[in-house]
């Protein structure tokens, strides 16, 4: 007889049921060029299902008011929404403390905050920050602009061909002037998954905090921070289903406490007077302003959709359709991948003999297909493989190998048209 | 629906396939580069120019075949006219690509009509004038890299 804990488990290992998820996301449904749509441009930003598209509505249209202050009815219900959803962020990214989740406006405004924050505190002359050669710019330039006003240096950990870290080379460049690590857990070019669990060790063992830009994973896997015992990690609302111009920075509370405020204003203070201000408490110090209502509780409904499919079953199906695509697009004449390290999530970027990114791009796009083509913001990437582009292709939960097959007809029109 | 071939004629195709003046010219007196972000393209644009004549024009770099195919017909056609001549040009295939320009304002361009396609196609209107802009700013003695951004 089997216990109601093996049925769920039964039950969480069958297979995602994407033309039911597919039906959750009414943009979907459109054709393009007289072609039914065909997305694969989830690493730039993903699609969202109604109930996040409900959830937005519904604020402005029954429960639009401030949050935090006021003592009337709908201000009441505001904050609970949105406090609600910070409950449900805590709970997907398993952080220990409610406080240690900080609404920002998305991935590259919670490492800003760190540059600026903790940064300037902790980092001085001489002092040194570590990142990857596959960052992306918004995990490359807020240190530049922190090393540049602080004479500190950035460090670089090279790749392999692969786009691998060189982790020998992390381990040399971990010296006693490293202030902080900053890594991507999964890079937005390549789609290499960073080792970061032992990345973090590693730095640790040297007393050296680790943040983790989060971007592309948070949609594709489950995220644990405790697990991993990052110091700080970085997401977006907009690439894990949910809208854009909010995300999250999560931070270790004895940290975050010691960091002075990021921005100043209302609802990061506890009193002001024009002789001395008393900061609020965790998160509030950080979040300085009306945020992005709407966003937040936007972000709460596209993780409880996200609960309500089940991560592993994503990270499952996705992790089948990137398998289904490498063979498929590797196996086509005059086509290189881009990236091909033996942990990937979510990204193919690709290359064709002759043939510019940009061109793949116009001409799939007249297939109905959506692509990325350029240097995904992440120029040094290009650069290291001595390349100006690439055309990528990144997969969300909705994706079928159905797309993946049409996408794979666009590269044979492609070679038709540059034959 | 904008049709694909209406964009990549052969003329273009084989032009980006074949880029003519595409080399690096020691003896230019004008010289700049432009950068597209947006897609990667980069291209430096080497210019002759004697008694605002261009006495010889080329390019280098890398891009999408509607760049390349644009600075190659681009050398081509300005080779041996004047300096006048080439700004003038760059006006009317500006209109040319984004649509504005009417059919009886084309005729200077010659071969270069071939590019009426990309009006069909806003986002690849700076491919094709990434290498005109370059030469602008050769013309004008621009020190810095230029970007279409």
């Amino acid at each position: 007889m089997s216990t109601a804990a093996e049925k769920l488990g039964a039950a969480s290992i069958s297979a995602l049921d994407v033309e039911k998820v597919r039906r959750d996301f009414p943009i979907l449904e459109q054709k393009v060029h007289g072609h039914p749509l065909v997305y694969l441009d989830n690493a730039a930003t993903s699609q969202k299902p109604q109930i996040v598209i409900d959830a937005i509505s519904r604020y402005y249209e029954q429960e639009n008011s401030n949050i935090h202050r006021g003592v009337h009815f709908l201000s009441e219900r505001a904050t609970e929404e949105y406090e609600g959803a910070r409950k449900w962020v805590q709970e997907f990214i398993h952080a220990p403390q409610l406080q240690e989740v900080i609404f920002v406006r998305g991935t590259t405004e919670a490492i800003n905050l760190v540059a600026q924050s903790y940064g300037r505190v902790h980092v001085g002359a001489g002092d040194e920050i570590l990142i990857t050669a596959m960052e992306h710019h918004s995990n490359i330039v807020p240190w530049q602009l922190l090393c540049q006003e602080k004479g500190a240096t950035l460090r670089v950990v090279p790749i392999n061909d692969q786009g691998e870290l060189l982790l020998d080379d992390y381990e040399k460049l971990l010296g006693p002037r490293t202030k902080l690590v900053a890594a991507a857990h999964i890079s937005n070019a390549l789609g290499t998954v960073n080792p970061v669990r032992w990345m973090i060790e590693a730095a640790h063992s040297r007393n050296i905090p680790v943040l983790v830009d989060g971007a592309q994973a948070v949609p594709h896997s489950i995220v644990d921070v405790q697990a991993l015992d990052c110091d700080f990690y970085a997401f977006s609302g907009h690439k894990m289903y949910g809208p854009t111009g909010i995300g999250i920075l999560y931070g270790k509370s004895a940290l975050l406490e010691s960091m002075p405020p990021y921005q100043g204003g209302g609802d990061m203070i506890a009193s002001v007077s024009f002789e001395k201000t008393v900061y609020n408490r965790l998160p509030y110090k950080f979040e300085a302003g009306t945020p992005d209502i709407a966003g937040g509780i936007g972000l709460g409904a596209a993780i409880e959709y996200l609960n309500s499919v089940g991560m592993d079953k994503i990270a499952a199906h996705e992790h089948e359709l990137l398998s289904y695509a490498s063979d498929a697009i590797s196996a086509i004449p005059g086509v290189r991948v881009v990236g091909t390290a033996k942990e990937k999530a979510g990204v193919l970027s690709f290359l064709m003999d002759g043939i510019h990114p940009h061109d793949i791009g116009t001409i799939l796009d007249q297939e109905g297909i959506a692509i990325r083509t350029g240097h995904h913001c992440a120029q040094p990437v290009m650069t290291r493989f001595g390349i100006p582009a690439t055309a990528r292709a990144s997969f969300g939960l909705y994706n079928t190998k159905a797309e993946v097959d049409a996408l794979v007809r666009g590269i044979d029109k492609v070679r038709e048209v540059f034959a | 629906m904008s049709d694909l071939r209406d964009l990549y004629q052969d003329v273009i195709l084989e032009h980006s396939k074949a880029p003519r003046n595409f080399h690096e010219m020691p003896a230019a007196n004008r010289k700049a580069e432009g950068f597209n972000p947006l897609c990667g393209d980069r291209f430096t644009v080497y210019i002759d120019v004697e008694n605002d004549s261009i006495r010889d024009i080329s390019f280098q770099g890398s891009g999408c075949a509607i760049s390349k195919a644009s600075a190659s017909m681009m050398t081509q056609t300005l080779k041996g006219k004047s300096t006048a001549e080439a700004e003038k040009l760059f006006g009317t295939f500006h209109k040319l690509v984004t649509g504005q320009a009417p059919a009886n304002d084309t005729a200077d361009l010659g071969k270069l009509a071939v590019f009426s396609g990309v009006s069909e196609f806003p986002m690849r209107v700076k491919c094709a004038t990434l290498a005109w802009h370059t030469l602008h700013a050769a013309l004008e003695g621009k020190q810095e890299a230029i970007s279409t951004e």
